[in-house]
């Protein structure tokens, strides 16, 4: 299944090739306009095809990540869709309070993690041992914070809070919380 | 001349302070104010640069001060120096291009010296006392006692409400300015004037094949739609900075107020409305309305699809008021239906609306080959540069799917935000103060253009590289607003630190240059009483 390194190498690429692209476009366009013109204007046509080239690439960039990254549709979807299993966490001076230490996951499970502040506001995060990050959400106080994610490989996950919430909570990580298992 | 002559008095001494008009000095004091506190975001960019890549490296800063830091550094840049130069800027340009004198020069300085004295206020506030609940504010952390000093805390919001009450103070002197009616004058259309401003005439010009005259010009429609959201936003933060102070006031007399009084949700929502007018408004507003004036000024010509312009700035301007729950898609509790109305599809309308922006500025140009690559025109095509970079990778943050793993990791500030900022904005501010230079001084010349070519390519490099790396150690992972004490993104962290230095450097030879052009006499003169009394911009010719 398509995770959140697969999507971000394809981002990377996307935008690394625009880049390279619209500074190209930039460095021809400096040189060009200090040189002698035709005397001809820009065409109507061609801004008229230009703003139809965004509105394009505006709506199709959401069309296509609907379609291609698995859990956005889950995510909008979510209310109605059963869980093979939820986890309610606590958070709260800056803690994680976990209902056991180590939540085990089994593969291809659909797992719901409902989070609640009864504080500040947090944020909830997976993130592999390399640090790079499976997913996120905000943990808003006084309501509910729910995610749903279906796990595809066997991993060992450690959870860290991806929302500032004051210096003492710099330090809201907690290793290997989360393991799937075959 | 000799180099202390210079310094003292100036590039061959032709600048003379006591020849400026009162309104010369109101432009060029928050100039200075706006530059100064530019310094100073730079520093603090810096030390915060050098503490992620290792907290000894910088200078004894803590982690508490690192965060305090990080509380006003964007403040400091947004209003001490964005606002400070942007204001001082428009103040003179729009009775400029309207030919009529500006509507209070005294309400100018007051606005000048309230943002001068507010962004010291919470700066030093924030300083002393580490108060570092970040720009946002997220409730209820504002009023977190235990981890805040409630006295810094209540001196870093006035400090705050001073500069939002100057801002107000900027609101009246332009929207005054635009339909007042000076002495002597016939009587101004007062109704007509505002239609014309808010870009309704030009809206409706589109549609009507009578096409209606318009009463004011694009950059002066364009600043006025700016200040709209500039507006709202200072209403929105005084509300915040309120409810903040009572908690603070209450616990002062000592009473603990319930934060569950407040809902962290609904105060997120109307927070970031507020606060979008800034990143998502008036910044692109601004930006796009000054791009129009520097291309005209510099070519000569007439804007390019001018009717276009002035309907995309309408549009921008209602874009910029339904555009902020792009900040909330990861706040599962926000509806839905808003994260893919306003978080997506509004926000896809930037990058229409902006592009718009860039494409008109670039055809004007165009018309009027070959141009001189003169300072102005250098960092236009900058700025201009750092909008193409900066929107796009703030449209694909704001979709849901990218959303889940980028929101809140440098890919956010780098790319987006630091580009947007640095190249895109910055450089259009220093293509609008290069071009206004002489204009201000009564023709002072430039120390350097060698240093102004430094200037630039060491700021674009600078800011380029920074965001960039910024960004590639948010594609792994590492999250903003955090520290990361076991150097996981340090090859990243090192590179941006190291492009970081470039930005400095660039600021230190821009300084240096308009130091050595206008004179140590001269940056002082400019803040002493005008001698010339006049309303009038410019000093009349004998």
């Amino acid at each position: 299944m398509t995770d959140s390194n697969i999507v971000l190498t394809g981002q990377t690429i996307a935008y690394t090739f625009y880049v390279l692209a619209i500074m190209a476009l930039m460095g021809w366009f400096s040189y060009k306009v200090t040189r002698n013109g035709s005397g001809k204007v820009v065409k109507p046509a061609l801004f008229y095809s230009f703003v139809g080239f965004l509105v394009v690439i505006g709506v199709s960039l959401h069309i296509v990540t609907h379609e291609t990254i698995p859990w956005k549709s889950m995510d909008l979807n979510r209310a109605e869709i059963k869980a093979d299993k939820e986890f309610h966490i606590t958070m709260q001076n800056h803690k994680y309070l976990l209902p056991v230490p180590k939540l085990t996951i089994t593969k291809n499970e659909k797992v719901r993690f409902i989070v609640e502040s009864k504080d500040l506001t947090y944020g909830f995060g997976l993130f592999r041992n390399d640090n790079s990050m499976v997913f996120q959400m905000q943990v808003i106080p006084g309501h509910v914070n729910d995610i749903l994610w279906q796990f595809d490989r066997s991993a060992v996950y450690s959870i860290r809070s991806t929302e500032y919430s004051g210096p003492k909570g710099v330090n809201m990580i907690m290793r290997d919380a989360i393991e799937v298992v075959e | 001349m000799s180099f202390i002559k210079t310094l003292t008095n100036s590039e061959q001494g032709l600048f003379k302070p006591d020849s400026l008009t009162p309104m010369q000095k109101l432009a060029l004091r928050f100039v200075v104010v706006g530059l100064i506190y530019y310094g100073v975001v730079v520093i603090e960019g810096m030390l915060m640069r050098l503490f992620e890549v290792n907290q000894g490296l910088a200078l004894g800063v803590s982690p508490e001060q690192f965060f305090a830091i990080m509380t006003a550094h964007p403040l400091v840049g947004i209003f001490g120096s964005t606002y400070s130069i942007v204001f001082g800027a428009f103040l003179f340009l729009v009775p400029f291009l309207m030919k009529k004198p500006l509507w209070s020069i005294k309400l100018g300085n007051w606005n000048l010296w309230l943002i001068t004295i507010g962004t010291f206020v919470f700066w030093f506030a924030g300083f002393v006392s580490h108060y570092s609940p970040l720009y946002t504010l997220y409730w209820p952390l504002p009023a977190d006692f235990s981890q805040f000093s409630v006295l810094g805390g209540t001196f870093f919001i006035v400090g705050i409400a001073l500069v939002m009450v100057g801002t107000a103070f900027f609101v009246i002197n332009i929207y005054k300015t635009i339909t007042y009616t000076p002495e002597g004058w016939g009587k101004q259309p007062k109704g007509a004037l505002i239609k014309s401003a808010l870009g309704l005439t030009g809206l409706t010009n589109l549609f009507s094949k009578k096409k209606k005259e318009h009463l004011v010009s694009l950059p002066v429609a364009a600043i006025a739609r700016g200040t709209v959201d500039t507006a709202f936003n200072a209403v929105v933060i005084l509300f915040a900075g309120v409810l903040i102070l009572i908690y603070m006031v209450a616990e002062l007399f000592g009473v603990s107020l319930k934060h569950s009084a407040i809902d962290a949700l609904l105060y997120k929502n109307i927070f970031w409305w507020g606060l979008d007018l800034i990143a998502d408004g008036l910044v692109l507003i601004f930006v796009a309305g000054t791009w129009y004036l520097l291309a005209t000024l510099i070519t000569g010509k007439k804007l390019f699809m001018e009717n276009w312009a002035r309907a995309a700035l309408f549009v921008e301007m209602i874009v910029s008021w339904t555009v902020w729950s792009h900040h909330l898609m990861s706040d599962q509790a926000q509806p839905g239906i808003l994260k893919i109305l306003s978080g997506e599809m509004v926000t896809a309308f930037e990058l229409i609306t902006q592009g718009l922006a860039f494409f008109i500025t670039l055809a004007t140009l165009w018309s009027a080959r070959p141009l001189k690559m003169n300072p102005p025109l250098k960092f236009l095509l900058g700025g201009l540069l750092g909008f193409a970079l900066a929107v796009p990778a703030g449209i694909m943050q704001a979709d849901l799917g990218l959303n889940r793993i980028l929101h809140n990791t440098q890919w956010i500030v780098g790319p987006h935000v630091h580009v947007a900022i640095l190249i895109g904005l910055t450089m259009t501010l220093y293509s609008a103060i290069y071009f206004l230079f002489p204009i201000l001084t009564n023709g002072a010349k430039l120390y350097s253009n060698k240093l102004a070519s430094f200037h630039f390519w060491a700021h674009l490099l600078g800011g380029i590289g920074m965001g960039a790396f910024m960004g590639m150690a948010g594609l792994r992972g590492m999250l903003r607003r955090s520290i990361y004490l076991n150097g996981e993104f340090n090859i990243y962290m090192i590179l941006a630190a190291i492009s970081g230095s470039f930005l400095l450097l660039a600021f230190l030879a821009f300084f240096y240059n308009i130091v050595m052009s206008v004179g140590l006499k001269g940056v002082l003169g400019i803040f002493m009483p005008a001698k010339l009394k006049t309303t009038e911009l410019l000093p009349t010719e004998k």
